[in-house]
This record gives structure tokens, sequence and C-alpha cells, in this order.
């Protein structure tokens, strides 16, 4: 508090000015440098989004491996794509992984949060074995689920036959190729746990304490204090959550190849393929701006929704 | 009461309380962790063991050589230090631009401020994957495929959640911060350098371990920009060592275990710093 009566008389530009005596001179200098600092983003901004954002669509309306051919065939692509099973069945694929590691993974993530805040023991080391999953993504892991999902001597059918039930195929077969890969996901729910971890420290205690002298068991004040406090952090784990799903890629590669029977084939495997491999630029952005429009309409509905289940207000 | 060692429960129910939730987040991370043991298990293997039927818990025999089986045949150690390098060439930017950025918005007042960080949150949801072909195409052009430069550059230009997280983070520092900095002579570069980068540790650590991490596993870029053997990044080691030693697989396994090292032992060295950040960063919304 020493420095006060200097604040208030300070001459020279302040970020945050409270007295009168500030010059045009000061907010612009201060604007300056604003300008300044953002200027990385600004630049990575036009450069590696918008850029991109716009070239994706124009590529998508020409025919070409950028190399032999060149030519503009307009929405031919968009066509191509309502009668292309293949497309089809990426998209099937990536919104049923979708639409089951988002809400399975958020309420996982939760589930733990809320029993690590308990009061438990030794919070950190739990917080740890729980977290660590999560910084392991990547081929490692993938690979190392291929060898947990082995049907003979994996770990899963083995543990599985101490309790006398024949596994499934796992990876290898087509209708458990998918759950397999969604099982890899929520393994990695760590990520959110912690996000909510923080968000369940940040719940005032007093809301707890008044709760249990109106006589509210653990139930009751489970859905009607954490639930509503933790509204913004789950909104937050959602929106991220349905980003990343639907980009999902590295697993479907390594785990399965898309496979079997392209079961597990996605959006970005298959673009991958389209525009990497069999050279078909064009087609391949046509299914980026596709993905990118549902990712879109997803996400808007989040937000949407957001004002009749997110609360906002702080105690 | 209830008084059992040191510990004291108010009532009946209580107790079972306790025993029910420890019982259930002991069984979570038995099933959270029992991967890592499979993991660490198969790699100590010796290779008649592997696939022995029914499968067995422990090694016979402790074979740590399988790990040094991955350098024999491949550039392994090569793989790791191009892991390092980009790995740390991209955090170090990611963490310094958006740093910069971040300050920016959370400290300094301009027109249109508010206007651009929604833009900056706008951003976030766009889907990186969407953009791989014209950002190929332009890195194609400048001649820097085959080159780290497609994987590091475009992290020194603040990545968008970076300055999401960091921007949350300065606003919790106290404004008389920067009043008494302004009265000392500070311009905003000396506020933002020899102030809130000191005092913004935890969250700095926080954002460059989300990077390093993101940068060690990632598979989709390297796979498109790096091509020669002898560049390649650990992920993309990790899965032509899979092609050609499928049945190796207590090598296999030793490999992705020293693969996943690096980013564990970084998140023990910072676990402390990494948590508090997470919390002072404030997520929450």
């Amino acid at each position: 508090m020493a420095y006060t009566k200097a604040t208030q008389e300070r001459k020279s530009w302040l970020p945050w000015p409270r007295g009168g005596n500030q010059t045009m001179k000061q907010t612009t200098r201060e604007a300056i440098y604003g300008y300044l600092f953002i200027l990385p983003w600004v630049l990575g901004f036009l450069i590696f989004t918008v850029g991109p954002m716009i070239g994706t669509f124009v590529i998508s309306l020409f025919d070409t491996d950028f190399l032999t051919k060149n030519e503009f065939v307009g929405f031919q692509w968009y066509r191509s794509m309502v009668g292309d099973t293949l497309v089809h069945k990426a998209f099937i694929n990536t919104a049923i992984y979708a639409f089951v590691t988002v809400p399975a993974g958020t309420i996982l993530a939760l589930m733990i949060a809320v029993l690590l805040n308990q009061g438990i023991k030794g919070q950190s080391i739990w917080r740890t074995v729980y977290y660590l999953p999560s910084i392991v993504s990547g081929v490692a892991v993938a690979i190392l689920w291929r060898w947990l999902y082995q049907p003979d001597v994996g770990l899963f059918n083995t543990l599985l036959s101490y309790v006398g039930i024949q596994g499934p195929r796992w990876v290898f077969s087509e209708e458990w190729a998918m759950p397999s890969i969604i099982l890899v996901a929520l393994w990695g729910a760590g990520a959110p746990m912690l996000i909510f971890l923080a968000g369940l420290q940040g719940i005032p205690t007093s809301l707890y304490e008044a709760a249990e002298i109106d006589g509210a068991g653990p139930i009751t004040r489970f859905f009607y204090i954490t639930i509503p406090m933790l509204t913004p952090t789950i909104f937050f784990n959602v929106v991220l959550s349905i980003i990343g799903s639907w980009q999902v890629f590295t697993q479907a590669l390594i785990l399965t190849d898309g496979g079997p029977n392209n079961a597990t084939l996605t959006v970005v495997l298959h673009l991958y393929r389209t525009g990497f491999r069999n050279f078909y630029f064009g087609y391949a952005s046509a299914q980026a701006w596709v993905l990118f429009l549902v990712v879109l309409v997803f996400v808007a509905l989040a937000l949407r929704s957001a004002s009749s289940w997110v609360h906002y207000e702080r105690v | 009461m209830i008084q059992i060692g040191q510990h004291r429960f108010r009532s009946f129910s209580e107790l079972i309380y306790r025993a029910a939730l420890y019982t259930a987040v002991i069984i979570g991370a038995v099933i959270f962790g029992i991967p890592f043991y499979w993991m660490v298990r198969t790699a100590f293997m010796p290779a008649w063991q592997v696939y022995i039927f029914p499968p067995e818990w422990i090694p016979a025999e402790f074979h740590p050589e399988n790990f040094l089986a991955p350098f024999e045949v491949f550039p392994f150690g090569a793989w790791f230090l191009n892991s390092g390098l980009v790995a740390v060439l991209s955090t170090l930017g990611a963490v310094l631009s958006s740093a910069l950025v971040g300050f920016s918005f959370a400290r300094l007042r301009f027109p249109f401020r508010d206007a651009i960080f929604l833009l900056v949150l706008a951003t976030i949801i766009l889907p990186e994957h969407v953009r791989i072909i014209p950002t190929y195409l332009l890195f194609a052009g400048l001649g820097w495929v085959d080159t780290y430069l497609p994987l590091i550059v475009p992290k020194w230009f603040a990545p968008a959640f970076h300055v999401f997280l960091l921007r949350q983070f300065f606003l919790t520092i106290p404004k008389e911060m920067d009043d008494a900095a302004f009265i000392d002579g500070c311009s905003p570069w000396s506020l933002f350098w020899r102030i809130h980068v000191p005092l913004s540790v935890p969250a700095l650590g926080v954002v460059a371990i989300f990077q390093f991490n993101y940068e060690w596993n990632d598979f989709l870029h390297p796979l498109i920009y790096v091509h020669q053997v002898n560049d390649f990044t650990i992920a993309l080691g990790l899965n032509l060592f899979r092609g050609q030693l499928a049945l190796n697989l207590q090598d296999l396994m030793a490999a992705s275990l020293l693969a996943i090292l690096p980013t564990i032992l970084l998140f023990f060295l910072a676990q402390r710093y990494f948590v508090q950040g997470i919390v002072v960063s404030g997520v929450k919304g």
C-alpha cells in the first residue's frame, strides 16, 4: 500500500489508469505494444488458420495431385462423397466413436475426480496413477494395446479366462474393433479428470457445510451442489472432447489400420489415405471441409445448449 | 466413535463409506495401471516365454538386453534425439509466443481486444487436421518437406489453447504489480519479461508439458513431413519397428517403454508445479 499515493500521482502511462491524468499518448503507446505482442498469434492465425481454411476449400474444387494434374472440377468431389460408401463408413464410424467417448469419457473422468476429492489419503499418488495413461498417448500406447488385445495370450483375455469367460478377438474382429479403440480412449480419461479436480477444488466448502446442516445427504449434495458448480468445467471438457474425438487417427492406424473390413476406418485416416497415399488431394480436402462442418455443428449445438445447463454464477 | 488404528470414524455408516471409497479408488487404479505392468513384464521376458499359454505374470528370467535390441536394428538413439530436438524447439516457441500473446490480452488495453480474444477462442474449436493439406502445400512450396521446420515453426505462432490458459493465469496476478512496475519506469516488455514471466512459472510449466507431450506423441505430422529413416521421430520409428519385427514382441515392448519414458519422467519431475499450475490457470471456465 506504500505506493498507493504514488499510483495516483503517476505521470507515466499505465495499463489500468484510474485517475484522469492519462494522455492520449499513453493509451496509444499501450495499444501499440498490445498489438505488437499479439502479432505472433495474428500472423499464425492468418498463415496457419485462415489461409489453410480457404485453401482447403479451394483445393476441394480441383482434381489435383499437386504435380501432374490440376483440373477445376467445381463441386464434383462433394457429389462423389454422396455416393461413396467408404466415406459414409468413415463418418459413421467416427460418429459412433465420438458419441461414445465424449459422454463416457467425461462421466468416467468426473467419477474418478469426485472419488479422489473425498479427502483420500495419498491423493497425489492416486492422481498420478490415473493421470499417467493420458500423457503417454500415441504410437507406443497403440502398440501396447494391440498386445493387450492379443486374443490368446493378451492381458484382457487372460484376465477374462480367470473368471471363465472366453474373450472376444478384440481388434481382430469386426464387431469388437471399434469398442477396442474406444477403450483406449477411455484409458486417457486422466486428462479431463485433472481439470475436474481443479474445478472441484474451486467449489467453496461452505456450500457443502450449509447443505449438510440442512440435512442434505451425499447424493443430494452431489447433484445439487457438485454438478451445478462444475457445469462450466463439464462444458469445457465436453467441447474439447468433441473436437478431439472427431479427429481420431493414430489409434485407428496402429491398432487396426482401419480394419477389419473398415470397421475402424475414421475420417482423418480416410482423408490421410485419400490425400497422402493416393494423391487425390482435392477429394481429401472436400472430406476435410465436411469434417469441419460436422465438428462445427456439434460444437455449435454444445454452445447453444450451454445457456440452459451451464451455471456461471460465482459464489 | 469407531477407532481403527489412528483413524476415527463418526459412525458405522461412515466407516462403510470410507471402505467402499478406498476399494473403488484402488480397483480403478489397478485397472488404469495394469497395462503398464503388462508392458514392463513383456519387455523383460525371454523370447520363449512371451507367447506361452497360459500367459505368465512374471518373467522367468530377466532379460534387460531386450532394451538394446532396438538400438542394434535401427537408429533408435537418433530417433530419440530427433524427437527431443523437435519437442524442445516446439515447446520453447509455444511457451514464449503464447505467454507474450496471453499477457497482452490479459494486461494491456487496446481497441477490439476482447473481440480479438473471442476470435482466439473460436480458433480452438477449428479441427487442426482439416487444414493439413493446404499447410502441406505451403511447406512443400517453401521446400521444407523432409525438414523439421513444418513441425516446429507453426508452434512459434502462439497456439490458441495455450494463449487461453496463460491469459487466465495472468489475470490472477494482482494489478498493483503493473502499477508499481510502471512507476519504476518499466516498459510493457520488461513488465512481461521481468515480472509476469517469473511469477508464472507453474502455468508456463503446464503449457510446456502439454506441448512437449503433444510433440513427443505426435504421429500424423511427422508421418506427412519426414520420410528419411534416419530423420524419423520416435513415433515414426516405433511404427517402422513394429512392421519389421512383428514377432519380436519383447523387443517391441522394450522399445515402446523407452519411448514413453521421457514423458513420464518429465511429469514426475514437474508434477508439483504441474498440478498447481492446472489449478491456478483455472480451467474452471
